[in-house]
């Protein structure tokens, strides 16, 4: 008890004396799951999508890939990026290990199927459901994909925020791949992985405290700019 | 000038689904002018009927053309289900969105859609959620969607199931006042007294086949049938 007691007094005083370590680590948390989020969206979304409304010859298979990867550990998948940017290996040459790009590559691998898997049965649920009506119509494929994609808009967007909420609190693959450096690479999880490690109970609390708040603050927001949750019924 | 679609002629046709043969084989000309319905009792084919027509079975076997291209005739046509399909936009933007597909400019379409939404009795409707809407309205909005593009032939399904007496007479009005206009309208329902009221002719389905059919004055005094004639008695087909 004493310990979380302690956590968020210190929490509120890094936050109200803007402590510019925690305010530097929370800025580079975001920047890095927005990006592998954005990433991810324009991966996921799409391929979703595609999955839901085409039929083709190996569907079924790129389905079940997806959904398998969907429960691969980041931390096997750190590894394997950490393997391909080392300096041995094929992208060695880019440099970007030890880097937040290598962070947002970790992330985007990690969350790209689970938006995608998530959009999938947004979308796949709306064509069972319009599929009459926009054949009636005689929509073009293209017509349709955007119908189902604009009108699953809320769905989609909480497969966005399932796969910003996996990745901003995912911490075993990019502590391989960014390798939680002072200044460069330490986000919020890694430094509260480090905090712990450390002893630092008060400091690992306050960084988890902030970790939530802003959680949950990402959340909030998105669904005031889409106006969800508000009517009896969505 | 408007290429006719009509008539539409179905040879031997028959669907088939998951081995069971569910409608024809049927041979079928749908011309003229007015309301046919289709009667017949659950299970009879009377849904599998009209979607065939549409467009949206697999036909098996058999043949089915309308007077001109598939593609023209596709987009003088609409059909209402039997339970509507409502986009998760507002009513306006449902009534609009078949113009929207052909390619209209917004301001063309939206003018159009809130004149037809006014006609139907939806104009208090406009910004409202389509699926948020009464039971009857909902049908009152996939028949304004259907009617928007002024199609030539109009296929509905059973329009006024799960509806009470004001919603049917609503929509029976404007059934008769599309009519009027020149749309071809094909219908089915299991309800008679319905039938008797707009039928100009009727076709009876049982089994899945076209067991008997037309013209409503002499259909409903004396039908070539027994099953038809039990049928319109309000008797049991087994």
């Amino acid at each position: 008890m004493n310990d979380i007691w302690a956590g968020l007094t210190q929490a509120g005083r890094l936050i109200i004396s803007l402590d510019p370590t925690l305010i530097e680590i929370t800025a580079r948390s975001f920047k890095v799951t927005l990006t592998a989020t954005l990433l991810s969206v324009a991966i996921g979304l799409p391929l979703g999508a595609w999955l839901a409304i085409s039929r083709f010859r190996f569907r079924r298979l790129v389905i079940a890939v997806m959904n398998a990867l969907m429960g691969l550990p980041p931390v096997v998948i750190g590894l394997m990026v950490y393997v391909i940017l080392s300096r041995s290996g094929p992208l060695g040459v880019l440099g970007l290990l030890f880097t937040t790009s290598a962070m947002v590559i970790a992330q985007t691998i990690i969350i790209s199927p689970i938006i995608a898997s998530v959009a999938h049965q947004v979308v796949r649920d709306l064509w069972a459901e319009y599929h009459d009506l926009l054949i009636s119509i005689n929509t073009s494929r293209w017509q349709r994909t955007r119908t189902l994609i604009w009108d699953s808009k809320r769905g989609l967007m909480t497969a966005s925020l399932t796969g910003f909420g996996r990745a901003i609190g995912e911490v075993g693959a990019i502590m391989i791949v960014g390798g939680n450096i002072e200044h460069a690479t330490r986000v919020l999880t890694t430094a509260i992985s480090l905090e712990t490690g450390r002893g630092n109970f008060a400091m690992a609390l306050a960084l988890g405290f902030v970790l939530i708040a802003s959680a949950l603050l990402v959340n909030l927001v998105m669904h005031h700019i889409s106006r969800t949750e508000r009517g009896s019924r969505w | 000038m408007v290429t006719p679609i009509l008539p539409l002629t179905l040879s031997q046709v028959q669907v088939v689904k998951q081995g069971k043969r569910i409608l024809g084989p049927l041979d079928y000309k749908l011309s003229g002018r007015g309301i046919t319905v289709v009667l017949g009792p659950n299970g009879s084919g009377k849904t599998t009927f009209l979607r065939t027509m549409h467009g949206l079975e697999h036909i098996r076997s058999g043949r089915l053309y309308w007077a001109c291209t598939t593609l023209a005739a596709r987009k003088s046509q609409a059909f209402v289900f039997q339970t509507p399909i409502l986009l998760r936009r507002t009513v306006l933007d449902n009534i609009a969105y078949p113009l929207l597909v052909d390619g209209s400019t917004k301001a063309t379409a939206y003018a159009r859609a809130q004149e037809i939404a006014e006609r139907i009795g939806l104009g208090g409707l406009l910004g409202v959620m389509g699926t948020a809407i009464s039971g009857g309205e909902k049908q009152k909005l996939a028949l304004a969607r259907a009617l928007v593009r002024k199609p030539q032939v109009l296929f509905l399904d059973e329009p006024c199931a799960n509806l009470d007496g004001s919603a049917t007479k609503d929509i029976e009005a404007i059934l008769m006042d599309e009519k009027a206009n020149g749309t071809r309208l094909i219908m089915s329902t299991h309800n008679v007294a319905q039938a008797r009221r707009l039928a100009d002719d009727v076709i009876f389905l049982y089994r899945g086949l076209l067991h008997d059919q037309g013209p409503s004055a002499t259909f409903f005094t004396t039908p070539a049938t027994s099953e038809a004639l039990t049928f319109l008695n309000g008797g049991i087909l087994a």
